[in-house]
């Protein structure tokens, strides 16, 4: 327990902590929540064309309520896009993590040989950007290019596992470096205390490494399941090579599409805040139901 | 106290949002004043046309009071996106190359100026088909024609010697070679469907009559599932169903290789084809040739357009009758419609230029007659008005057309899609159409 200075007036410290509040609060004004309410304020308008459309004038924007609203959550293909980035999330969340885990649980054994090299190894995919990787995967993929030989990984049954892989690819060493600097951060202490007690490095990392671990793990699986929601580079870097991959594969997608490719900025700002609630109701209701695991110990 | 302290961090808040908002707005300001001052006018020009800043400096050269920088674009939807979206948000390009069936959706979007006044001498530079794209039938002019595309089919001239069969004359003659190349060797296809190609597919409606979209007095008429259409579509759908043409679609890796390996033996495509193939397809050099497309009754002549773009200039453009001349002179000057066919590739819209096309590209040295072929199916093409939506309709095309491939389901089903999402859509936003 610190206390305050002796003798700094109670009374003017009062107005300070704001001042060093107004960076922070300026700037989540101006970048979270001017684009927010401005989203939202799209998403209540719509265009409004009269006769051929055509010439000056002929198309005003009007408030339209709730109507966007009504017609991003009636429409099915959203849905259908959250179910299928609901199985390619399940299948990311469980490969990427547990590889994570095991990798950065094999690297803090005690006698690994060139530990430094393959984790330098399993990291870099994480550098490589997403489009390029999606892209290397891509041509990887393509019957006729592909050195796998002619198999249809982008075909219709295959193609989530495929993208699946991209993603898994690209994310496990960045999850596993989370970890693993965890691990790293754990006093030595503890483990020669379980080898007293007559534990292996199998009972150590089952044991002792991983019930230490859990708020990490929670965490990273926070990021994950947010980055999952927001899954877009991937689908819309492979379309083009595919017929397997629609214009709304993923919820995302879909908003791209109404923004830019069929010019309905309102749809797309309506499925944006819908999508956004998703996300949030998601990552806090995943957070909520673990918050014991995470946070109970500190 | 609490009231007070609030009230001083609302204040900071609110100063600092002023100052930054006063901070963005001033460039705008400046760059608005820019052109009205007295120095040599500025434009900025959007196109994605190879080596258009050498074309440009030709002009800045002979031209020190309008000046016009070149900004290169990835080309395609994403260009037309990108324009709509720099238009809506206040800042487009001055001048910006438009793909014909994207001009009336820039003109609904009152993203591009009425030039009719600054292009009255141009008129008579451009064929009616070509023009009617600029003017989508009203009395004003859109844009300046830049180049078009009308459509023919490359076919591997010495491969079809090996597997021996004929230049096809009509589709019936088409989907029977497909079948017999299929029988004598199972890894080459005559052909391939393309899902990802919309504007392939409306310019092979085109040939087959298709009307999508027409002005009927104060209303739209949508048939994107008319008789044509769909003839189209059952045909292609057909042969896809019967494996006898693959359904890899076109500018990818694989599409690439399949071309330069010799296992795609035609491609329905237009006049720019030898561009395309010479960078995608180096290995096929002096093995193609060049024919009409298939007619769809024997004894008729008909192609259809794929691509082919003008230059707009953007409504909001402070300096329109400058940019006119400039869109003016690169369509219609000899100089530069020679540049742009040497140094951009580009097949000419106008007469004086197609009439300049003399020398056959370099990747149909064994096709001297080339150009003259093209000129000559080139007055065969017949186009169609496009309507405000057509990125709607494009990206239905793409959806719908994935599935019926992926599934060999019917085609025509899959141009019902299209013309549903295209009325549905249209009539949300309130066009007037027509019964």
């Amino acid at each position: 327990m610190r206390r305050p200075g002796k003798g700094a007036p109670t009374r003017r410290a009062g107005a300070v902590p704001y001042l060093f509040l107004a960076p922070a609060m300026v700037l989540f004004t101006l970048f979270m929540a001017l684009p927010i309410g401005y989203t939202g304020y799209l998403s209540l308008r719509r265009t409004k064309v009269s006769g051929l459309g055509l010439g000056r004038g002929a198309r005003t924007e009007v408030f339209a309520g709730l109507g966007k609203y009504a017609a991003a959550v009636g429409d099915g293909e959203l849905w259908a896009g959250w179910l299928r980035v609901l199985g390619y999330g399940a299948l990311v969340l469980a490969l990427m993590l547990g590889l994570a885990l095991v990798f950065a649980l094999m690297l803090d054994a005690a006698h690994v040989r060139l530990a430094r090299l393959t984790r330098i190894s399993i990291y870099l995919p994480y550098a490589v950007p997403g489009v390029a990787a999606t892209l290397m995967w891509g041509f990887l993929y393509l019957p006729g290019l592909s050195p796998f030989g002619d198999h249809a990984f982008l075909g219709a049954g295959v193609v989530t596992f495929s993208m699946a892989n991209v993603a898994v690819w690209g994310g496990t060493g960045f999850n596993m470096l989370v970890l693993y600097t965890n691990l790293r951060a754990v006093p030595r202490e503890y483990y020669e205390a379980a080898r007293i007690d007559g534990a292996g490095e199998l009972g150590i990392a089952l044991r002792i490494k991983i019930p230490i671990l859990v708020p990490a793990i929670i965490l990273t699986t926070v990021f994950s399941v947010v980055a999952t929601i927001q899954v877009f580079t991937e689908p819309t870097t492979l379309r083009p090579l595919t017929n397997t991959i629609s214009s709304t594969w993923s919820p995302l997608m879909k908003v791209y599409r109404d923004a830019f490719v069929t010019g309905d900025l309102h749809s797309a700002a309506a499925t944006s805040m819908v999508i956004a609630g998703i996300s949030v109701v998601v990552s806090f209701g995943f957070l909520r139901i673990v918050k014991n695991h995470a946070f109970g110990e500190g | 106290m609490r009231v007070y302290r609030l009230a001083t961090a609302a204040i900071l808040v609110a100063t600092l949002c002023a100052a930054c908002s006063g901070g963005s707005g001033e460039p705008s300001a400046t760059a608005g004043g820019g052109a009205a001052s007295g120095g040599p006018v500025k434009l900025t020009y959007w196109t994605w046309v190879p080596n258009m800043d050498k074309i440009v400096s030709v002009w800045n050269q002979a031209h020190p009071d309008i000046q016009v920088t070149v900004s290169k674009q990835a080309g395609g939807d994403d260009a037309a996106a990108k324009f709509l979206t720099a238009a809506r948000a206040g800042n487009p390009p001055d001048l910006v190359q438009a793909e014909y069936q994207m001009l009336p959706s820039f003109v609904a979007a009152d993203a591009v100026a009425d030039i009719k006044a600054e292009t009255a001498q141009a008129k008579g530079e451009f064929g009616e088909g070509v023009w009617g794209l600029v003017t989508l039938g009203t009395d004003a002019v859109y844009a300046v024609p830049q180049d078009s595309g009308p459509m023919m089919l490359y076919y591997r001239r010495d491969l079809f010697d090996k597997y021996g069969i004929e230049v096809p004359k009509t589709w019936d003659e088409y989907a029977e070679a497909a079948r017999v190349v299929r029988g004598k060797d199972p890894k080459v296809f005559l052909g391939t469907f393309s899902s990802k190609d919309p504007g392939w597919f409306a310019g092979l409606s085109q040939q087959a009559g298709a009307q999508w979209w027409s002005i009927d007095g104060d209303a739209w008429k949508v048939a994107v599932d008319d008789e044509p259409t769909r003839k189209v579509a059952s045909y292609w759908g057909g042969l896809v169903k019967e494996g006898v043409i693959d359904d890899m679609p076109y500018f990818t890796p694989e599409w690439n290789k399949a071309l330069n390996d010799g296992r795609l033996l035609t491609w329905p495509s237009a006049v720019w084809g030898p561009g395309v193939l010479s960078s995608n397809a180096p290995k096929g050099k002096g093995k193609w040739a060049v024919a009409p497309l298939p007619q769809w009754n024997a004894g008729e002549n008909h192609s259809g357009f794929w691509g082919g773009s003008s230059t707009a200039v953007a409504a909001k453009s402070p300096s329109r009758a400058a940019a006119a001349t400039f869109a003016t002179w690169l369509n219609t000057d000899p100089q530069a419609l020679g540049l742009l066919i040497e140094e951009g590739a580009v097949y000419p819209a106008s007469a004086k230029g197609a009439a300049l096309m003399t020398e056959a590209p370099g990747y149909f040295s064994n096709q001297p007659d080339f150009w003259k072929q093209a000129a000559a199916i080139g007055a065969t093409a017949r186009g169609f008005t496009f309507g405000p939506d057509v990125n709607v309709t494009y990206n239905a095309y793409r959806d719908a057309f994935d599935k019926a491939v992926a599934a060999r389901s019917d085609f025509t089903a899959a141009v019902r899609t299209m013309q549903d999402t295209t009325v549905t859509d249209m009539r949300k936003t309130g066009f007037t159409l027509a019964q």
